[in-house]
């Protein structure tokens, strides 16, 4: 899942650092990830793994690393099984 | 700062006449109804108003030596393009566009008009878009001068703003003026800016009589990835809001805003530092229409009678 993740943040262009030197569990504000960017990164992600952030989630947490994103996407993937 | 008054902040009764605050504005000619919502003609006394409160600000702006720049209310369309406007408020964003076709087109347009079709297909953008928030023409402007100067910059901006939002609340206009001081500089030196102004708008609104109550806000960004952007701006408390109660039965409204932008204009536009640093920025906006219906409803519609202490503040 966390590779997967790193394609869409490289394929969307949402950090301006190499995602290689990205660890899972670094804060990808503090990259330099935009608030817009975060956006795109949702919309990216719901679409991929055809799920739907529910309003609790839409929040600086649950976007503020790979690790993060990961967890919020688990979550809702095995709930919609 | 004083507490909201209850009989503000309640609905009307509900044997109550029906007049509306804005009903009553339209009965004693402080607003002139033109048959949209939002987009209305002001009075003489209404604009001596503002043009108080204006003189109030400009107090301050004076001596922090803010430099003062009227930019028409438009702008170029490439510059909103690029300032991300788009990405955020698409709903709000007004464009310009005209007849820039043929002597056929032409006839094409007056039978759309006249048999009331939509004639919007035989118009196409010009190069310009009305001006949303009075700074947004300032950023690439100091960006052209070159690097920001170790002192920081500081303006005094006035400008007429479009936003499509037509409503029955008067204070929602789709045509409005915002007087805005910004910051340009350091970290250090835009949160010190904002700290000032937070400090004084309180006391600006208490000396004209007025109750009002300061609160984090967000911006109306749209649509459900709008959400997170709001998160966001309140998690990190990067806009306050001067509320003042106007409507009937309505929460209060924003009459003031306190904006910390961060590095995002200075990135946006390659505003720099001598250092090579990008620029933070913040500013503080006036809703000068919303202040002066503050005044109206708080005061009642003959300025004449408003309370000594308010008309010398304003009018001294």
């Amino acid at each position: 899942m966390a590779t997967q993740i790193r394609e869409l943040i490289g394929n969307h262009k949402i950090l301006p650092v190499p995602l290689e030197r990205v660890r899972d569990e670094d804060d990808l504000y503090e990259l330099g990830m935009t608030s817009f960017a975060s956006v795109q990164l949702m919309l990216a992600l719901e679409e991929a793994f055809d799920i739907e952030f529910p309003e609790r989630m839409l929040n600086r947490k649950t976007f503020a690393s790979i690790s993060a994103i990961d967890r919020s996407v688990t979550e809702l993937v095995s709930g919609r099984a | 700062m004083n507490a909201i008054p209850p009989e503000i902040k309640a609905a009307p009764a509900a044997d109550a006449p029906a007049a509306t605050f804005l009903d009553r504005l339209f009965e004693d000619g402080v607003l002139m109804p033109t048959g949209v919502d939002g987009l209305y003609g002001r009075s003489g006394a209404f604009e001596e108003v503002i043009d108080g409160f204006e003189r109030l600000v400009e107090r301050f702006s004076r001596e922090d030596g803010a430099m003062k720049i009227h930019f028409p209310p438009a702008m170029p369309r490439v510059n909103m393009e690029k300032s991300g406007y788009l990405k955020s408020f698409p709903q709000l964003a007004g464009s310009i566009h005209s007849f820039m076709g043929s002597d056929a087109d032409h006839c094409q347009l007056i039978a759309a008009i006249t048999e009331g079709r939509d004639w919007s297909e035989y118009q196409s953008p010009t190069d310009v878009v009305l001006t949303p928030a009075a700074c947004y023409p300032l950023y690439p402007t100091v960006a052209a001068r070159g690097a920001v100067p170790d002192a920081g910059l500081l303006f005094d901006l006035k400008s007429y703003c479009f936003r499509h939002e037509p409503s029955k609340e008067p204070t929602r206009m789709q045509l409005f003026r915002m007087r805005e001081n910004v910051c340009i500089g350091t970290p250090e030196q835009v949160r010190e800016f904002r700290e000032r102004w937070l400090e004084r708008g309180p006391k600006m609104i208490a000396s004209l009589g007025l109750p009002c109550e300061l609160d984090v806000a967000n911006d109306p960004f749209f649509g459900r990835g709008g959400k997170l952007m709001a998160r966001n701006q309140r998690d990190q408390q990067l806009k306050f809001e001067l509320l003042i109660p106007v409507n009937d039965g309505a929460d209060p409204t924003a009459c003031l805003s306190f904006n910390y932008h961060q590095n995002h204009f200075g990135s946006l536009w390659g505003m720099k530092r001598a250092d090579g640093e990008e620029a933070h920025s913040a500013c503080v906006g006036f809703g000068l229409e919303r202040i002066a219906l503050a005044l109206f409803r708080h005061h009642g519609n003959d300025v004449t009678k408003w309370p000594e202490s308010v008309r010398e503040v304003l009018f001294g």
